[in-house]
């Protein structure tokens, strides 16, 4: 078991999780409610890493935070360090190809609440952020935790697109999925065994989690 | 001294669409407006406008005194700056709080130790003692409203809007809520308006109702004004009135109190009404209670008013009552249909085909004016005589 590759995993995950949080929130509710030209294309735009090859998603977020890039001499001029290759690269990718995964539950969270309540919670003279913070949030709270725990779990198995953006160095960039597929090429079944069971369990039962829980919120509110 | 012509609410929306409104009434504190029309009459949309959940394209909505909405002034006050408690159709409650914090959410104008005493007050008034820690979902439909019901009332708002509040609920626990909310009202004095698209609910609550038809509001009055005399044809249907005519005014005879009119061959005798000249085409109309069907077997005094004959060319039996229609002169343009108790029907032998005699009570017949159309009951007409009412 490659501990270290383990760990890299859930600190990728978490922070990926954190970030997008607030992003999915905002998106999330904004897309459940709002009408605006253009909508339909900002949806696509925002569900195409479902659908796109992760080498490709993976080779365009490389050419965008590269050297060569505006993005990436930016970073570079700010912080001294460079996006590819490193951590925190890592995260902004994975923030990128994760994006669908954590605002459509949310989306979908916020889509539930009828128009009647949130009506009836102007009509009570709640302010617009108690109407957020007392109303939307507890009501759309099973679809954020949803979005969370998917983000977390898949970012544990992201393979293609950390590979392409990361590359495979050990503490900085190597994680889990990658330490896998290392092992396998080293003929170290054993290893690579052990690492895809502990990987299946904990994406099974994120995955479960996520089912209980919206099971639990159709039943309370029904 | 309070400044009465501001006093209650006060409402003037115009716009042509996507929803059209062309509305104007006034309710007073105390009050209870009904809004009733059919479905797609804009009631809704009205209500919402009051509570600035709707914006319409041109208006005023003024209470007491304070303006609330007004395109020339560009004024439009967010609902949380209207003092208004809103009962929405289907609730509107916080699935995820209790009865008891659904209410007290609402009192973020009563001081922090204060709003556990005065929910459970409001709980107590609609009669909901003990169910203070049930979520809505534990909550029976009737309960629901009433929830929703203390809810809008502790905001203490200076206007209470009602959105069909009785629903979605069984007709049991309806005529229970009905009788309820009647007995309550007494105890408020803002200015109450609800919206329904159910007559004998509107009646039975109302002090004034307010008759509305594609966003436009038609008539406005005491609940039997509008239903003894509705302005137009248009409002007579809305109301249901089906026994709407045309005829044509022969005379008035000021010292009897009576107008003469003429009618397929009959000239009958109406309620004065001097306003419209002789030789006017109108449209006259007659509440089925005042049509009176002859008995069979002694003749009584009605009968000298009005009598007319005609054969029975629809005979339902309804329960208690019966509905009866019949073709004046055995004309299908001249159809009369009332209500008859069923035990009458039985006893005077009414049936299909069978000929009968009523009278036409003169008191209960209303005049309103002709457009001269040959055709009342074509299917645009009340658009028509819409058009013709506003030129």
């Amino acid at each position: 078991m490659d501990w270290p590759a383990f760990a890299l995993s859930l600190k990728l995950a978490a922070w990926t999780a954190t970030i997008l949080v607030p992003i999915g929130i905002v998106l999330g509710r904004v897309l459940a409610w709002r009408h605006f030209k253009g909508k339909s294309l900002i949806e696509a735009l925002l569900a195409l890493p479902l659908v796109l090859p992760p080498t490709v998603l993976g080779f365009y977020l490389l050419v965008a935070m590269g050297g060569n890039s505006a993005i990436g001499r930016l970073y570079q001029s700010l912080l001294g360090d460079s996006l590819v290759f490193t951590f925190s690269g890592l995260v902004v990718a994975s923030v990128v190809f994760n994006l669908p995964f954590a605002i459509q539950p949310m989306q979908r969270g916020f889509e539930a609440i009828p128009d009647d309540i949130r009506d009836a919670a102007a009509c009570c003279g709640l302010s617009r952020w108690r109407i957020f913070t007392r109303i939307e949030l507890p009501l759309a709270w099973p679809g954020i935790l949803s979005g969370v725990v998917l983000t977390f779990a898949h970012t544990l198995g992201e393979f293609g697109v950390v590979l392409m953006v990361g590359g495979s160095i050990p503490d900085e960039t190597k994680t889990i999925a990658i330490a896998i597929y290392d092992r396998v090429q080293a003929f170290d079944s054993a290893a690579a065994g052990l690492m895809s069971a502990a990987l299946l369990v904990f994406s099974f039962m994120s995955i479960a989690f996520v089912y209980l829980l919206s099971n639990r919120g159709n039943r309370r509110h029904a | 001294m309070p400044d009465l012509a501001g006093a209650g609410l006060r409402v003037a929306l115009r716009q042509p669409g996507p929803i059209p409104l062309n509305a104007e009434f006034t309710c007073g504190r105390g009050e209870l407006l009904v809004l009733v029309g059919p479905s797609g009459s804009g009631k809704t949309t009205l209500l919402r406008s009051i509570a600035g959940l709707y914006r319409p394209r041109k208006g005023a909505i003024t209470c007491n005194g304070a303006t609330w909405f007004d395109t020339r002034q560009k004024i439009d006050l967010a609902p949380q700056r209207r003092s208004i408690g809103f009962v929405f159709q289907s609730y509107g409650l916080f699935p995820h709080l209790s009865a008891l914090e659904n209410v007290k959410t609402t009192l973020g104008h009563v001081a922090g130790a204060r709003r556990d005493g005065r929910a459970r007050e409001l709980l107590a008034l609609v009669h909901l003692e003990g169910l203070e820690a049930r979520r809505p979902a534990e909550l029976s439909g009737g309960q629901q409203q009433r929830t929703a019901l203390a809810r809008a009332l502790a905001r203490d708002p200076t206007v209470l809007l009602l959105d069909e509040p009785f629903s979605a609920v069984d007709q049991v626990t309806r005529k229970k809520l009905q009788r309820e909310l009647a007995q309550l009202r007494r105890q408020l004095d803002m200015p109450i308006v609800l919206v329904t698209h159910d007559l004998n609910e509107a009646r039975m609550l109302a002090d004034r109702i307010c008759i509305l038809h594609q966003g436009d509001t038609l008539q406005t009055g005491s609940p039997e004004e509008v239903m003894a005399r509705p302005v137009s044809p248009l409002v007579a249907r809305l109301v249901d009135l089906p026994n709407v005519f045309e005829g044509k005014i022969v005379e008035h005879r000021p010292y009897a109190q009576l107008t003469l009119i003429s009618w397929v061959g009959y000239a009958l005798e109406v309620r004065y009404q001097p306003e419209f000249l002789p030789g006017a085409s109108v449209n006259w109309v007659i509440p089925a209670e005042y049509v009176l069907v002859h008995r069979r077997d002694r003749p009584s005094r009605g009968e000298r008013e009005n009598p007319v004959a005609g054969i029975i060319a629809e005979y339902v039996p309804l329960g208690e009552h019966t509905s009866v229609t019949f073709w004046v002169r055995g004309e299908q343009d001249h159809a009369i249909s009332m209500m008859v108790p069923t035990h009458v029907a039985r006893r005077n032998g009414l049936g299909q085909g069978e000929h009968i005699k009523v009278s036409l009570l003169a008191e209960g017949i209303h005049l309103m004016p002709g457009v001269g159309k040959s055709d009342p009951l074509a299917a645009n007409w009340g658009v028509e005589l819409l058009t013709a009412a506003r030129m």
